[in-house]
């Protein structure tokens, strides 16, 4: 999420008279824009019309439409906004308010290039997340082109603590990764590809018991290769799981 | 254990349908479109599989509650995977999502529904062009569309991706974030099943539960029953994390021992210390501590402990982690995602931050221990969702159980802030509080 400006506030902490300057009450709310005067990129039109064209009610595409606007313009700014507006006949006032409430979708610019989210959530802040979150920011500082930010559970506490850097996740991760996710980023190279979780292997002991009765040879790709160049997806990397073996009760565990 | 939904989910290439048909994928869609409606539900309902999102609803009877005849209705699958600790729908889908698709399938035909949708969470990238390769693969060989294997059952499928926001896992406020609009829960009853996306009656049911579908009608439901507890009935994918040493997801089958899971699968804290307190299921979860470490694991035995079993997301954290710490973390998530609709939940929320945040700072006293243990008592049952009390179930339960040590911490920050306190005056001679703007968060 970006950062919203703060409001200038007294030192007794009142906020400066005008604060809320922007909102004219007077004024009438926006229209629909009209499709005829508002210029839309042909490839954004076909994508929301699409996506429309996918539910019942045109406005369930709201979410994808907003998404592919954010993609063109880098975040869903007022034209932005007008743009699917005008597209899908909504109101520009309806599309702010679902732009506001949902935190992939940005309402404030900033600069787009690289997105690096580190979970700061439980299970990951149990096992270092705060400190390799510094480690991040102190990396990637002076680069305005890598945006780091906090964010909560990313839904991968088994490879904590981790981070999804512009969508793929990455972990377990230490503070010496940050430097390592920052050159890779620089470099166009895939991130720390040995920690991509699309590698990793389940840990039940009970599934890594069928692995012998894989049928050998002729199989697709591997079930978590998806979106890889095909030379990459051939590749049989395994993950960074942990060794299975059970280990001896521990002293005084009388279970 | 013979695992049913992670049986051999590593095989090279389930992700296509190739792999997963030359296994017998889709032959329980086959069989079930042999059978009526009535007897797939029947199926469902004899397995008494329980729902695996959180709440642990039985899915046959949600089915049931579906008004028959000829009307528009939905079925959602909720793969908005967002409670902190639960992982394992991601590695279900991301490994054999057409089991997903057969399950959600299979349901359609139970319900009579004609349309259907996985929401899926935003941030899964992965996992959704995963899925929606396998949805166009599944579409193409006739498994999803108008007349499905030659039967006169027609159920279309799309994948909706959210874009954050935790909420929308609750399934009301995920009916209006499909909906287009904000996803802010509604008001029950009308239940989802009467009245639920575009008003129509809608089933909505997790990840897991419905990849389990499949399975129940090949083993047929009574057989499915015979797995697990009498009341907790099959095997149940659980996700461990924080201080263990083998994190991630298992199979377990309902009813084993919880030490079980955290020691013998998952290997206990990799230091070695003991544990000191656990999340159940999920961070929504009241905490147990290590003497409840021999409660069995399923829905009623966790409910009877004073927790519960939730998304089946165990969190662990050993003896020298700080309850305040993880009462923070948990308090800042509840407070960002909290809608804003209910007023309890969002102040109760931000005001059990700011009493946490003052512990932390120095400015508390024990009495703060029982206006918070207060507050959580006025948000729980207070709310349209469930969201609040989700904050308050585990943080009541820890200034419940963990009390002595934050009054100790209270004293112990107190001392500090007094001391920094003392130091400042002496160099600056007058401390201003006011001066400088005040931090907006």
């Amino acid at each position: 999420m970006s950062p919203i400006p703060p409001v200038p506030r007294f030192g007794h902490g009142s906020r400066v008279p005008g604060w809320d300057d922007a909102v004219d009450l007077t004024k009438d709310p926006a229209v629909i824009p009209d499709l005829a005067t508002t210029p839309v990129p042909e490839a954004l039109r076909m994508e929301i019309e699409a996506a429309m064209a996918k539910y019942p009610d045109r406005r369930s595409a709201a979410i994808p439409a907003l998404h592919a606007a954010q993609a063109v313009h880098g975040y869903c700014s007022p034209e932005a906004i007008d743009q699917v507006a005008a597209v899908m006949q909504l109101t520009p006032a309806y599309l702010t308010s679902v732009a506001t409430f949902y935190d992939m979708l940005e309402t404030f610019p900033r600069p787009r290039h690289d997105d690096i989210y580190i979970c700061t959530n439980i299970s990951c802040s149990l096992l270092g997340a705060d400190d390799l979150f510094d480690a991040m920011v102190r990396a990637a500082a002076g680069d305005e082109r890598i945006h780091v930010s906090s964010f909560e559970c990313l839904g991968a506490c088994d490879i904590a603590p981790m981070a999804s850097v512009n969508g793929e996740y990455v972990g377990p991760l230490d503070a010496d990764d940050a430097e390592q996710i920052v050159a890779d980023l620089r470099s166009r190279r895939p991130v720390l590809p040995d920690k991509q979780i699309r590698y990793r292997r389940s840990v039940d002991p009970n599934v890594q018991a069928g692995v012998d009765q894989f049928v050998a040879g002729d199989h697709g790709p591997r079930a978590d290769t998806a979106g890889l160049p095909e030379t990459e997806a051939q590749t049989d990397r395994p993950g960074p799981s942990a060794p299975i073996e059970i280990e001896p009760n521990e002293p005084g565990d009388d279970r | 254990m013979k695992t049913i939904l992670f049986d051999r989910i590593d095989e090279p290439g389930l992700n296509t349908l190739d792999v997963y048909q030359r296994r017998g994928g889709y032959q329980s869609l086959r069989k079930a479109l042999t059978m009526t409606p009535e007897d797939v539900t029947a199926q469902i309902m004899d397995s008494g599989i329980r729902g695996r999102g959180g709440a642990g609803f039985q899915m046959g009877r949600k089915v049931s509650f579906l008004p028959h005849g000829d009307m528009p209705k939905y079925l959602i699958c909720n793969a908005d995977e967002s409670e902190p600790g639960t992982f394992k729908d991601r590695e279900l889908m991301q490994k054999s999502p057409h089991m997903l698709i057969e399950g959600v399938m299979i349901a359609a035909y139970a319900g009579g529904i004609g349309r259907t949708f996985i929401y899926i969470r935003g941030e899964y990238q992965l996992q959704a062009d995963i899925l929606e390769a396998a949805i166009a693969e599944a579409a193409q060989a006739g498994y999803i569309g108008e007349r499905i294997m030659d039967s006169d059952f027609s159920a279309s499928l799309v994948l909706h991706r959210g874009a954050g926001a935790y909420i929308c896992g609750e399934e009301t406020g995920l009916l209006d974030s499909l909906e287009g609009k904000r996803g802010n829960p509604r008001l029950k009853p009308p239940f989802p099943a009467i009245e639920g996306l575009y008003a129509g009656p809608t089933l909505i049911n997790n990840v897991e539960t419905l990849a389990t579908v499949p399975h129940i009608i090949r083993m047929g439901g009574d057989e499915y029953a015979k797995i697990g507890t009498e009341t907790s009935t099959g095997t149940k994918l659980v996700s461990i994390s924080g201080d263990v040493r083998r994190p991630g997801n298992y199979e377990i089958e309902l009813g084993i021992p919880s030490r079980e899971i955290i020691y013998g699968l998952a290997g206990g804290p990799p230091s070695g210390r003991e544990i000191k307190f656990w999340f159940p299921g999920g961070s929504s979860s009241p905490v147990l501590t290590k003497n409840d470490l021999d409660v069995p694991y399923d829905f009623d035995a966790m409910a009877k402990a004073g927790s519960m079993l939730g998304s089946g997301a165990i969190i662990i954290a050993d003896e020298s982690r700080k309850v305040l710490d993880t009462a923070l973390k948990l308090a800042k998530f509840y407070a960002h995602e909290s809608c804003g609709k209910c007023v309890p939940c969002r102040e109760g929320t931000n005001w059990t931050l700011k009493m946490l945040q003052r512990i932390q700072s120095g400015d508390a006293t024990p009495m703060d221990l029982d206006i918070m243990a207060s507050v959580q008592e006025q948000i729980i049952g207070n709310c349209l969702c469930v969201l609040g009390d989700a904050m308050a179930m585990p943080i009541g339960s820890m200034v419940a159980k963990f009390r002595d040590e934050l009054e100790a911490e209270i004293e112990a920050a107190r001392e500090r802030a007094d001391g920094a306190g003392l130091e400042e005056v002496v160099a600056l001679g007058v401390a201003d509080e006011h001066a400088g703007p005040i931090p907006v968060h």
